[in-house]
Order: structure tokens, then C-alpha cells, then sequence
């Protein structure tokens, strides 16, 4: 990756301009002026203009991942905030939010602080999710007021299912209080019904002889989580939806409730439980990767508005939190660099998704859901884009990933549509 | 004659020729088990680990006593007293073990999937000797060996196999090696010991025992472990063996001639009562004795061919 500073004036020549926000798409320039969009379209520049060819390229929003684990504090051997970010714009993304579930927990203004503290440094923008309960524990909430003033997004316990319906209850009642429709993110899978198992239920799971959990594991909760927040009327975020289960009681429930949104990875939409067949351990994650017909209704899902965004929930191991079986493999893969030509593959080529709609996805959806600032592509507003060449078919290999984890299962994989250049905080990153 | 595989992992798909070349190598190497002296120099020079991450005894024993057979020399090692319990990692404990120059490595490991981790991280050859809930094709094998020295043949034979399936990884290996070889497999035991979509490996599930043992020309009965009380799996030992258990009284009703096969440790009066399993009609004691034949003839044919370092 090359990192130069955004000179006086940019121009980003030729391009198709995609604004997911006010869903247009036109072929033109951008001139941006001393860090700042200045005009669009038929732009006059000075001549001295720095300029970049984007000749059938893509210009739109910076991605969003309202979903990643940066492991800063405590797991620096996975991830910081530094490694982390770079991995981010590897896969195009300016802005992302972080999980809680470090070491310690995010559950405190203070450790709100430290993090926006840390993250002025870094190349992107990272918004800390903060915990709901002290420690993770299901248990007593945090000062989520004071947490929100020191710039946290959300609240979520993370990898840990708010079991007790009382403490989820009062969370979510508790969080509607506050302006910004603050969302409660709660991983839905019933532990009990989870019962210490590493994968999907199926005819793949008794074939490698390893536990299986059913789809119901998680669409029950999901359920519960859905009604919990209705009849509290607050806002909930369903994260990495797995199972088409669970998409029926979105849907469902959308119909007449509108603060509800959900999000689903690229490893759920790409790979099947079959494709565990030699026991990779970098396809363990929580939720695990469902069967094909799952895969198909999360696509469709994400095709008709029932699941609104991609998320990565990018979780970096080390090497031997992976090779040591598949029973005892961390669960969780890395998601950031792949995750554009993955879900390009996915939905612009084998499911005829638009190009728009596409983008939207990975843009003003998630930036809607946090409450970001949508109107990108306007006069003044600061450069936060991405170039992308839709139609470059690549193999992701290790040298792809700027993560200090190589847990990825797209290693290996043929990929399309590759990002070029990620401009954010006053930076040009040639990828 | 060279089995088409390098290592031995499972029976998922193993060649039918190369279960039929063990087969037939075994019961030559039985002959050898009569005789006064029982050894002979065919692996002489060959260095086997033997890597034990599980409690075992029948199996253990078994390959230590074919491998000796076959003038192998044979090194033993048990994670209770292994660096593992210092830390060091699966990875690094095999890798350090094979540095040490080795050519062939038996496994028994409590995790699915850990024989064909090995594969990953050695160049010698594997053998699974039981992962977790997964494979154990040795027994498997030695099982098929029992039953051909019983029967004659295997293809179109009626086997039941009896009990905690889910937990168990002689049932899966006994499935694929009997599947390839013609016979027909029916599952019996509770519906909670029963893994899903089992019935798409080509077999029946049947949960009337009484039905089973009537069908089926051998029974191969698993092992019951009373922990599985303590998981809401099933309610008691006692209503297991009302509902499951393999009685006099259910032998002499359905079917008396029926061939009694247990892979052992037997918990007799639980899945086995202890007149069934001392009977003429159980070969639970030939299973044993088959298998040191069985891993005799793997181990041969696995390493006396042409290796690697030859080639």
C-alpha cells in the first residue's frame, strides 16, 4: 500500500460517480479541493492538479463495518487499532466500528475515551461499540449516557448472548431514552441450545463427527430479541444473520416495526457448511456457516431490504489459535480485505444485485444504521471515497491482507472487483 | 501390492480394492499369530510413534503388540506425560517428535478432524487409530475382518449397529467400510443418540431393537457411557436396557443365531448382559485377536512398500 497526502487539489478523472445516498450514478470528475469535495461532474480544476485515471472505475462512498474486532486492548498479537486500520482500507473502508470484547471489556467512558483517543491517530474513523453489561456479563448495564458523550455508537455485549430476557428488556429500555436511535446489538444464539457445538447442524456436521447446532439456535433468540424490542419500542440491530430462519422473523416483524435492522456477512452469503469438509478451521465462526438454502435466503434477503448491510465481523487469531483442531480453534475468521470482491462475486455476478443497491450496502445502509453522515458527495464535505475497479477478477492470497491475523478461508479463493485507492483523513492509499 | 492412500485417516471413501487387500493380508497374518513363534522381520528397521492424546488400553496394546510382530521398533507417547501439559502446542510436539527421524505415526486424539491435521504437519505416515467422535477405521476393519472369518463373505450381510451412535466413532467407520463392501447397515438406539440425516449414508434407522435383532445376521453393540445421563440424553442405564439393551431373553425370542460383536469396554448388564456377551454366539474375543492381524496387515502394507525416501 502506498500512502501519499491529498496535495492542494485532486481530481479523480472519468469516473463513474455512484452516490449511494442519493442514488445516482454519473460519469464525470471530481475535483476536490484542499481535502474537500468541491465539485462533481463537469469539474474546472487547475492544471497542476494532482490527477488519478478512473476510466472505467467506480467512485463512491469510503466503506462502512458497523462489525469488527480490533483487539486493542489487551490481544495486540491479533490486531490494534493501527493494523487493523490498515486492513480496513486494504478493503476500502474509511469508517468502521469496534466491538467491546477486548481486554478489558469496552465498558466504561473511560475505555470509550481511550479508544477515540487512539483512533485520532489511525488513517480511518473507528467508533467504539461499548459493552450493555459490565464485563460482558449479562448482568449490571453500563453507564451507556456517559459512554455516549465520550463517542460511543452502540451498545453490544458482542460474542456473548444477552441470555437473561430481563436484562436485554431494560437494556433496550434504557437505550431509548437517548436521541440518535441508539441500537442494542445482541449475538443471537441460545448457548443452550448451542451446547458447546462448532458448527452447523447437518449431514456435514455427523459426517466429520462434530457437534452440530440447529438453525433454530439462533432464529429463536433473534425472535425473542425482535418482540423484546417491539414491546419496548427501541431500537435493535440483529448482527451476522446465518440462518433463514432467522431473515423470516426479520421480515416478519419489519412489517409493522420499524427499528429494526440487521446485518450479514461476506462468509455467510460465500461458503456453505459443506465447504468444512476438511475441517479448515478458518471457516469455525460464530454463527457458523449454514447450508446452502440459508445462503440463498440471506442473499434474497439482502436483495429485497429484509437484511439491511454487509458487515465483516473481521475477528483476527493467531496462527495457533487455528492449527491446534477444530474443536479448540478460536472461533471467528478475518473479513476486511476480501470482503468487496467476495460480495461483488456474490451479488453483482451470481445474483444480478445492482451496482447501486450493491454499494448501498456497504455504505449509507450501515452509515444510516449508526447514525453517520450520509451526504458524502457534496460540496465541502471531506474526501471519504473509494475507487474500485468493478470487473478485475483476482485470487485473494496472503499478501492481500494487511491484518496481523491471516485467518481468512477466502485464501486461495477467485475474487471480483478489487479495490484501488481508499481516500480518507486527508490520504491517498493506492492499494 | 501398494494400498492407493499414503496414510490411513477414515473409510470415507476408502478404495473397496484397498479394505479387500487388508482383509486378505490380515488373515495371513493370523496364521503367523498361531504360530509358537510369532514374529517376523517384515518392518525390521521401521520406526513407529505411537501418539496416545487419549486414554486407551485394547487399542494401544493392539498396535504395540503388531508392530513388535512385525519387528518395528515402536516408541510410545501419552499426553498426561508429554510437554502438552507444559504448554507447547500439538503442532510443535509432533513436528519435534518427527525431527527425530520416524516413519510412521499411530493417533489417537479426542478431536475430530485430528489424524488429517497430522497429515498436515508431518510427512510420515498417519494412522487413526480413533478421533473423537469421527473415525476409528482400524476397528472398523478389524470388525469387517471378524465378520468375513465368521461369515465367509460381507456383501448383502445384515448388520444392526446397536446404541450411543452420535458419540461414537466405530459406528461412522463401520458404515463406510461395510456400505463399500455390499452390506447392508441398519442404526438402532435412542433418537438422542442419533445424529442427524444419518440415513443419507445409505442405511435405515430403526429404533425397535426387538426388530433389529430379528433382521439382522450380526449386531455390532456399542459402549453406553452413564455420563450421558448428566446431558438429558437419556434417562437411566435401566431404561436404556429396557428399550435397547441386548438380553438373553430377546436373543432367544428373535433370533438365536444371531453373531454378538462389542468393540469394547463392555458395560455388561447396561447395553450387553454378561450371559450374551460370554455366550458361543458373541466373536468379541475373535475382534480382539482379529485385531492385532488387522493392524498388523495395515501397518505392512502402509510401510513395507515403496516409501517416499525410495521413490
Amino acid at each position: 500500500m502506498q500512502t501519499e497526502k491529498i496535495n492542494k487539489n485532486l481530481v479523480l478523472k472519468n469516473a463513474k460517480i455512484i452516490d449511494p445516498f442519493k442514488s445516482t450514478e454519473i460519469n464525470g470528475d471530481i475535483y476536490i479541493k484542499e481535502g474537500k469535495i468541491n465539485s462533481i461532474g463537469k469539474a474546472t480544476y487547475p492544471s497542476s492538479s494532482k490527477i488519478i485515471d478512473c476510466t472505467d472505475r467506480i467512485v463512491t462512498h469510503g466503506f462502512c463495518d458497523i462489525h469488527v474486532h480490533f483487539r486493542e486492548p489487551g490481544e495486540e498479537y491479533k490486531e490494534d487499532l493501527n493494523s487493523g486500520s490498515q486492513a480496513a482500507l486494504a478493503g476500502g473502508f474509511t469508517r468502521v466500528c469496534t466491538m467491546p470484547n477486548t481486554s478489558p471489556a469496552i465498558d466504561s467512558p473511560e475505555l470509550i475515551r481511550y479508544i477515540i483517543n487512539r483512533s485520532n491517530e489511525c488513517p480511518i474513523y473507528i467508533h467504539p461499540i461499548g459493552a450493555v453489561t459490565k464485563s460482558q456479563k449479562g448482568k449490571e448495564l453500563t453507564e451507556m449516557k456517559a459512554m455516549l458523550n465520550e463517542g460511543a455508537v452502540a451498545f453490544s455485549d458482542d460474542g456473548v448472548p444477552i441470555e437473561n430476557s430481563t436484562v436485554l428488556r431494560n437494556a433496550l429500555s434504557y437505550s431509548s431514552m437517548f436521541h440518535g436511535n441508539i441500537k442494542i446489538i445482541n449475538h443471537a444464539e441460545d448457548l443452550t441450545l448451542k451446547n458447546s457445538s462448532v458448527m452447523n447442524e447437518g449431514i456435514t456436521s455427523t459426517k466429520l463427527g462434530l457437534k452440530g447446532s440447529p438453525d433454530i439456535t439462533e432464529s429463536n433468540m433473534v425472535l425473542r430479541d425482535l418482540e423484546i424490542a417491539k414491546f419496548t419500542n427501541s431500537h435493535i440491530h440483529v448482527p451476522h444473520v446465518s440462518a433463514g430462519k432467522s431473515v423470516k422473523h426479520i421480515n416478519s416483524v419489519k412489517k409493522d416495526y420499524d427499528k429494526v435492522t440487521a446485518e450479514v456477512t461476506p462468509h455467510h452469503l460465500f461458503f456453505s457448511d459443506e465447504d468444512l469438509q476438511n475441517y479448515n478451521t478458518n471457516l469455525k465462526v460464530a454463527p457458523p456457516i449454514r447450508t446452502r438454502d440459508d445462503r440463498k435466503i440471506l442473499i434474497n434477503a439482502l436483495k429485497d431490504g429484509t437484511i439491511d448491510c454487509i458487515a465483516t465481523d473481521h475477528a483476527p487469531h493467531a496462527l495457533e489459535e487455528k492449527e491446534c483442531g477444530f474443536n479448540c480453534a478460536s472461533f471467528g475468521m478475518i473479513g476486511l480485505e476480501s470482503c468487496y470482491g467476495a460480495v461483488n462475486k456474490i451479488l453483482f455476478q451470481e445474483n444480478n444485485l445492482n451496482t447501486v443497491s450493491l454499494i448501498k450496502l456497504m455504505t449509507s445502509n450501515p452509515r444510516k444504521i449508526m447514525g453517520f453522515e450520509n451526504d458524502l458527495l457534496s460540496k465541502g464535505m471531506d474526501a471519504e471515497l473509494v475507487i474500485l475497479d468493478p470487473k478485475e477478477k483476482w485470487k485473494f492470497t496472503e499478501k492481500n491482507i494487511y491484518s496481523k491475523s491471516k485467518n481468512s478461508p477466502f485464501i486461495g479463493e477467485d475474487l471480483l472487483g478489487k479495490v484501488k485507492y481508499t481516500i480518507v483523513k486527508g490520504l491517498i492509499n493506492k492499494i | 501390492m501398494q494400498l492407493k492412500n499414503k496414510h490411513l485417516i477414515g473409510l470415507e471413501g476408502y478404495p473397496k480394492q484397498d479394505i479387500d487387500e487388508i482383509i486378505e493380508t490380515a488373515f495371513s497374518f493370523k496364521e503367523v499369530l498361531d504360530r509358537p513363534i510369532k514374529k517376523v522381520p517384515s518392518l525390521q528397521g521401521k520406526t513407529i510413534v505411537n501418539l496416545f492424546f487419549e486414554n486407551s488400553t485394547r487399542t494401544r496394546i493392539s498396535f504395540e503388540l503388531a508392530e513388535k510382530r512385525l519387528s518395528a521398533d515402536s516408541i510410545n507417547f501419552s499426553a498426561s506425560s508429554s510437554s502438552l501439559n507444559k504448554g507447547e502446542t500439538f503442532k510443535d510436539t509432533v513436528k519435534n517428535i518427527e525431527s527425530m527421524k520416524i516413519d510412521a505415526a499411530v493417533i489417537r486424539h479426542p478431536f475430530p478432524g485430528s489424524a488429517l491435521m497430522l497429515t498436515n504437519y508431518i510427512d510420515s505416515v498417519v494412522i487413526n487409530a480413533g478421533d473423537g467422535t469421527h473415525e476409528h477405521p482400524t476397528q472398523a476393519l478389524l470388525d469387517i475382518v471378524s465378520l468375513k472369518e465368521k461369515f465367509g463373505y460381507i456383501k448383502n450381510l445384515k448388520i444392526g449397529i446397536i446404541g450411543d451412535i452420535a458419540h461414537s466413532r466405530v459406528a461412522l467407520s463401520n458404515i463406510y467400510g461395510l456400505k463399500t463392501l455390499g452390506a447392508k447397515v441398519v442404526l438402532c438406539g435412542p433418537s438422542t443418540l442419533m445424529p442427524v440425516r444419518i440415513e443419507e449414508l445409505g442405511l435405515t434407522v430403526n429404533n425397535n431393537i426387538d426388530e433389529v435383532i430379528e433382521w439382522a445376521d450380526a449386531i455390532n453393540v456399542l459402549r453406553i457411557q452413564r455420563e450421558r445421563m448428566n446431558n438429558a440424553l437419556i434417562p437411566s442405564v435401566r431404561e436404556y436396557r429396557r428399550l435397547f439393551g441386548i438380553t438373553q431373553s430377546r436373543i432367544e425370542k428373535h433370533n438365536s443365531e444371531l453373531v454378538i460383536m462389542h468393540p469394547g469396554p463392555m458395560n455388561r448388564w447396561v447395553e450387553i448382559d454378561s450371559n450374551v456377551a460370554d455366550s458361543d454366539q458373541a466373536i468379541i474375543l475373535d475382534q480382539v485377536l482379529n485385531g492385532v492381524a488387522t493392524r498388523m496387515a495395515i501397518l505392512y502394507l502402509l510401510l513395507s512398500g515403496k516409501t517416499k525416501k525410495d521413490s
